[in-house]
């Protein structure tokens, strides 16, 4: 049963929460909503669980109008990026509660709450109460909740948000497999990683300031951004955007890099542009007419790699280094851009033009 | 020496929190001779103690029998207490969870007019509830009583319980209801269990309240129905000893002091631990 959006609007006295939001999404597929914080992810998410009102438009799952179902007829399972559960019941009170309100027998609720508890690694906790579980396993009950009734919706808002980077990543493997047995429904997962966004979704929809700008396969999303707001959303570190010119054949870049037009660029017309360029795609060292010296003014280190924050007289460019590496503020290292793998911009932010095309 | 001066006021304090409560305890255990002659503190040592004082407030010497007023007390208090909580505790969740209001009053303004009710003194509010009750028939009944004071009641409990459920993840009760449950289901089966605390804060304040109203006890009863503290007024207006009216003192604080002990251990646990990490 398809869910469908159609022109979903929802608006404050104050501001724009949501604009015009239109989409139709299938059973069986992970739709990741991707966006930076405020951009809508978690009100889209609970305007579709009914949580939230639409000031506009009609929400349909199937032939039902599902914005004017009321919450707890809606069959809508959640999971919020805080580890929410009933804490005066044990796990498997808390797996079987949505059965039980579903009508379930209560032999068949705690047949169906076991076999889901197993399957999400929690069976020799099954007596506990959340309190007296560690924050991974709190949200392994939350899912189990949500997964265990089959619902048609299943809506995942940043779960894996307040987890330790490494459960993150035991979990996000697990995901893959838990949402594989969920073919009836559809699963839409809000998250402001791209790593996470890449390796779980089946379709990608970027959102921005309360609208979707962007979806599609998210390789292709993610090679062929719309525009600038989506390439920064979908890189992280976000890309490098600096201002260029391209003229007489050749790319230049503030005062000092100036570049014959790689192979890609080569059918854009003269003028003034912005390049963006990813982070792993910038490297130390050169001395080419594609490097420039600058200043170091942020280095830090993110798991098994550093970022490095270089300014340079055209603006700020960041660099992913392979390693952990020791940098202090105001050092001066040259940077080197790699001229196939820049993104050409319209000045207004739209793509003109990215690598491999 | 900033140590020394805090358990120094603790115990100042303490002092002056208990030395009139234990001067009644004693003096209740003690004979005439021993209330007349001078200050004695030490029972046994100082004077042999009696249940002079004891017998005369609980009918066995055939002076007065407070055990009836002790019965209609527990059972005006018990059931305004009851009605108090059963109601406000609803009004609270809804003013905690829901937007009301008509033009530019809102749920603040609406939490304010409950407490209103409390900061008016009770004295305003005596003839219009004589009235009433008269035209009810209630007048001198415990219904009156019990009505009357669930209106006293009800603004602590609201405002008290307000703050409570403020104090609760609105995520449990919207987890609840996309779970399958209405909004009165999601309060009733997920929100109350994790109110015990708070309802037990709400309700303790409710008995005291309840149970030492002197005012409309005496306003709005007579004598079919006499609520312990009027009983306890009316001793002192007659020629009661001394060891008799400090009894009388004792016994009507008993019950609160006994439940205040039953209910501190839901005051002290965790309520919703686990809810939300």
């Amino acid at each position: 049963m398809n869910l469908n959006l159609n022109q979903v609007s929802v608006e404050s006295e104050a501001e724009i929460i949501l604009k015009d939001i239109s989409f139709d999404f299938q059973p069986g597929k992970i739709y990741v909503l991707i966006g930076r914080t405020t951009s809508g992810k978690t009100s889209l998410m609970r305007t579709i669980a009914g949580l939230l009102e639409p000031t506009d438009g009609e929400i349909h799952l199937g032939v039902t109008r599902l914005d004017e179902v009321p919450i707890w007829e809606r069959g809508i399972a959640m999971v919020y990026q805080q580890f929410i559960n009933y804490p005066q019941r044990t796990v498997l009170n808390n797996v079987e509660f949505p059965l039980l309100r579903a009508g379930v027998s209560k032999a068949d609720a705690k047949a169906q709450a076991l076999a889901m508890i197993e399957k999400v690694g929690l069976s020799e906790f099954v007596n506990r109460k959340p309190s007296q579980l560690s924050g991974g396993q709190q949200q392994r009950v939350a899912i189990a909740r949500a997964l265990v009734r089959n619902t048609r919706v299943i809506l995942l808002d940043e779960p894996l948000m307040n987890l330790d980077y490494k459960l993150r990543e035991q979990l996000r493997e697990e995901f893959r497999v838990l949402f594989k047995s969920t073919e009836n429904s559809v699963t839409i997962y809000a998250t402001t990683e791209p790593s996470e966004a890449l390796f779980l979704g089946d379709e990608l929809l970027v959102m921005h300031e309360g609208r979707i700008i962007q979806h599609g396969k998210p390789n292709l999303v993610f090679e062929n951004p719309a525009n600038i707001d989506v390439a920064q959303i979908v890189n992280d570190p976000p890309m490098s955007i600096l201002d260029a010119e391209i003229k007489d054949g050749k790319v230049t870049i503030g005062n000092l890099m100036n570049f014959a037009t790689p192979s890609h660029l080569k059918t854009q017309k003269d003028g003034s542009y912005k390049i963006g360029i990813r982070a792993s795609e910038v490297v130390l060292g050169g001395s080419h007419s594609n490097s420039e010296e600058g200043e170091v003014s942020l280095s830090e280190v993110s798991g098994s790699e550093t970022l490095l924050y270089v300014k340079l007289n055209i603006g700020e460019v960041v660099l992913q280094l392979e390693g952990i590496h020791d940098y202090y503020i105001g050092q001066k290292v040259t940077v080197s851009l790699a001229p196939e793998r820049l993104f050409l911009f319209n000045m207004d932010g739209t793509l003109c033009a990215a690598p491999g095309n | 020496m900033k140590k020394i001066l805090k358990y120094l006021f603790i115990i100042l304090w303490s002092t002056f929190v208990i030395a009139p409560l234990s001067w009644a305890l004693v003096t209740s255990f003690k004979p005439a001779a021993a209330v007349n002659n001078g200050a004695t503190f030490i029972p046994w040592l100082q004077f042999q103690p009696t249940l002079d004082g004891w017998k005369d407030i609980t009918g066995i010497s055939g002076y007065a029998n407070l055990f009836p007023a002790l019965i209609n007390s527990a059972t005006i208090t018990f059931f305004s207490t009851l009605v108090s909580l059963s109601f406000g505790c609803m009004a609270a969740y809804g003013l905690s969870r829901f937007s009301y209001g008509w033009k530019h009053y809102k749920n603040p303004d609406i939490i304010f007019f409950f407490i209103s009710q409390r900061i008016m003194p009770p004295a305003v509010l005596a003839v219009p509830f004589f009235i009433l009750l008269k035209s009810l028939n209630l007048l001198d009944t415990k219904l009156g009583l019990v009505l009357v004071l669930t209106s006293a009641l009800m603004p602590i409990v609201v405002w008290l319980l307000v703050d409570f459920f403020n104090q609760l993840p609105k995520e449990i009760d919207e987890m609840a209801m996309l779970e399958g449950c209405n909004p009165f289901e999601a309060f009733i089966r997920t929100i109350l269990p994790l109110s015990k605390p708070g309802l037990t804060v709400a309700g303790m304040f409710a008995i005291i309240f309840g149970w030492n109203d002197l005012f409309f006890g005496l306003v709005l009863t007579f004598t079919k129905v006499q609520t312990l503290p009027v009983a306890v007024v009316a001793l002192n207006g007659t020629v009661t000893p001394f060891w008799t009216l400090s009894a009388s003192a004792i016994f009507s604080i008993l019950p609160l002091i006994g439940l205040a002990f039953v209910v501190e251990r839901f005051l002290s646990k965790g309520g919703f631990a686990g809810a939300v990490r």
